[in-house]
């Protein structure tokens, strides 16, 4: 089938949709979001239309610098776990049988439909003293007494992949199946062990893919704020928790305005760097 | 349960409850098409059901006046939009059940209409904490319901119980507490000022509050757990996992009744007291009725019977109900109560959650 490209207004018709849908949900609720931000906070009340720029004044802090940058810390985390664990599950997933293919991605797929909620509290339980899987190491003979794993960074950074990984898969998946078998298959001939071959030939044939799956995870991590809140202790809560303790029971909505807008420019501007730095090596190779 | 008064409730039980409201407001559930009705705004889910189930129907028959009871979301947005219709001469709701700080930020646009206090019998057997008044004397609002946040602990870690609120700050108890997350639900500035420093009047100057966050920064090695979902704590309090910490006295005494190893006492300093008001919109038409009604819930019978029913500490002084001893101590203490600090909350809402914030997460 041969693509023309559109010559009369009417081609574009099919955009039409797509493109309503995309401004009445997201570019009309973003730009009340930036305007709202510069509204004045009207403390023991609401706020009121106003063009100051206090809420972001409040936000520079050495505070909220420090969560921010926890924040972002937690979200590259996730991303690099989640990369790592999954990519060579990914391989090892491409090479088995279609039927055993189909029934991990349908299994992988149920994991997508639990909510945030349930994954916290599944956690949360794991991780108890009282019910969690210490116990059953305690049976074992592994360990002495059950402890508590939550409350803690740990706890708050396996349930965020846990969270990502099917996601993660999903990106990755089509392009390790499409990946060229004979690629392996000279390096083999070359000599190279199979996890040299995975690393000098596999992962580099999938340097675009990569780089795009750690994007994805890091801002669908970056946005996560109930699982920080019911594994973690406070200072591990991230900048979401906060920006909905403003919107939800400060009513601060010019403030929460505020640390989201700031929160998406700096994800934007990091996003932009790592592309950026992926495309100069390119040109360098 | 008093829980969904709280302000202190998830994200997806204020967007239910927004979207309960939007609901009722355009399908209100009338109760019985008569001449003469009231439009009761109250917060939805557990509150509504109870009082759709056992007082409102009972009021229609006494007064001959339908209720039309409106499912208000908890939180401030319940007054953001009374406050824009009254501004339009429109009134969503006649009456409202308001939080304290809702009430004392509606005073301050002359939203609620003052109530002639002639009008209601058991005035003068109110507990004053329950009037709520302009600061020129005039009556903004009547005690509606009350509950109590207390201290409660898992009765196999604590075989005895403990009698104060000192117990947080106890070296013994590292790692063991959960308390709520938010300065404008935990009460802990109240908690300590009446601990430590003679009482919340302490907490009248900027030093004074300084003070007391010092003393409560004490706390933080014992807390396990700053929960803002009230799930999270319960469970936690009847496995043992998170041993000791504030809650609400009626649903742990429902979990103890249940069969659950917990308690909850009233601490020698008091239980924390948060409680809700009837206010009318200076909108409404419907005075007279909203007289009546405030009136009828205002009655020892009726207040006996949400203590009963509903679980709510009464608004009237003691020697008027017939509570039993055992019926009067599950919603309630002889006990002087803490009083939370509501006018704090509404002057100096953004620097009291800065200075929390930077408490316990720093």
């Amino acid at each position: 089938m041969r693509r023309e490209a559109p010559q009369k207004l009417t081609d574009y018709g099919p955009l039409a949709f797509p493109a309503i849908m995309l401004i009445v949900f997201f570019v009309i609720p973003f730009g009340t979001m930036i305007s709202v931000s510069f509204f004045q906070r009207l403390q023991g009340g609401f706020y009121t239309p106003a063009f100051v720029f206090s809420n972001y004044e409040r936000f520079l802090s050495l505070f909220f610098a420090n969560v921010l940058g926890f924040s972002l810390m937690l979200a590259v985390l996730v991303a690099i776990c989640c990369v790592a664990v999954g990519v060579p599950f990914t391989y090892m997933l491409t090479k088995l049988s279609r039927r055993s293919q189909i029934v991990w991605m349908v299994a992988l797929l149920s994991v997508l439909s639990l909510s945030e909620v349930i994954i916290g509290f599944s956690w949360s339980t794991l991780f108890s003293r009282t019910a969690g899987i210490t116990n059953l190491l305690v049976a074992l003979g592994l360990m002495d007494k059950a402890i508590a794993l939550a409350p803690g960074f740990p706890a708050v950074l396996t349930a965020m992949v846990y969270q990502a990984l099917p996601y993660t898969i999903l990106v990755l998946y089509p392009a390790l199946v499409r990946l060229d078998p004979t690629l392996t298959e000279a390096a083999r001939t070359l000599g190279a062990t199979p996890i040299r071959a995975f690393f000098s030939v596999v992962v580099p044939a999938l340097r675009t893919t990569i780089l795009a799956t750690l994007i994805m995870v890091f801002i669908f991590a970056l946005g996560s704020y109930l699982l920080p809140q019911i594994l973690g202790r406070p200072q591990h809560w991230t900048l979401s928790v906060l920006i909905t303790d403003q919107a939800i029971y400060q009513s601060n909505m010019p403030f929460a305005a505020a640390m989201a807008v700031f929160l998406v420019l700096v994800t934007l501007g990091l996003v932009a760097l790592t592309l950026f730095a992926g495309r100069k090596r390119e040109a360098v190779t | 349960m008093p829980k969904f008064l709280n302000s202190a409730i998830s994200r997806r039980a204020v967007l239910g409850g927004t979207a309960a409201a939007i609901g009722a407001l355009s399908m209100p559930s009338i109760l019985r098409a008569q001449d003469r009705s009231l439009k009761v705004g109250i917060y939805g889910g557990y509150f509504k059901d109870s009082f759709d189930k056992n007082i409102f129907p009972d009021f229609t028959a006494a007064s001959g006046i339908a209720v039309e009871s409106i499912a208000e979301p908890t939180g401030e947005a319940w007054l953001v939009q009374l406050e824009q219709a009254a501004k339009a001469g429109v009134a969503p709701a006649d009456v409202s059940m308001m939080s304290q700080v809702a009430m004392l930020k509606g005073q301050s646009t002359d939203l609620w209409a003052p109530i002639d206090t002639s009008k209601i019998k058991n005035y003068d057997d109110l507990l004053e904490r329950f009037v709520n008044k302009y600061p020129d004397g005039r009556v903004a609002g009547i005690g509606a319901v009350a509950w109590y946040i207390t201290l409660v602990t898992n009765t196999d870690a604590y075989p005895e119980a403990p009698d104060s609120w000192a117990a947080f700050w106890d070296p013994a108890n590292a790692d063991k507490l959960g308390l709520l997350a938010l300065v404008s639900n935990s009460f802990l500035l109240e908690v300590t000022a009446k601990t430590f420093m003679g009482g919340t009047n302490a907490l009248d100057s900027e030093e004074g509050i300084n003070k007391a966050f010092e003393k409560l920064a004490e706390v933080k090695p014992n807390v396990r757990l700053w929960y803002r979902d009230e799930a999270q704590f319960e469970q936690a309090l009847k496995s043992g996992e998170i041993p000791m910490g504030q809650y609400y006295h009626d649903v742990t005494g429902l979990a103890a009744a249940d069969g659950h190893p917990v308690r909850s006492t009233f601490p020698k300093e008091g239980g924390i007291q948060d409680s809700g008001c009837w206010a009318l919109s200076r909108a409404s038409d419907k005075i007279e009725e909203a007289h009546v009604f405030i009136d009828y819930m205002s009655q020892p019978e009726i207040q006996a019977t949400l203590s009963r029913k509903v679980g709510t500490a009464p608004t009237l002084k003691r020697n008027l109900l017939d509570l039993t001893d055992d019926e009067f101590a599950s919603v309630s203490s002889d006990i002087d109560p803490i009083i939370p600090r509501y006018d704090l909350y509404q002057t100096k809402s953004d620097w009291l959650n800065q200075k929390w914030t930077e408490l316990i997460v720093g």
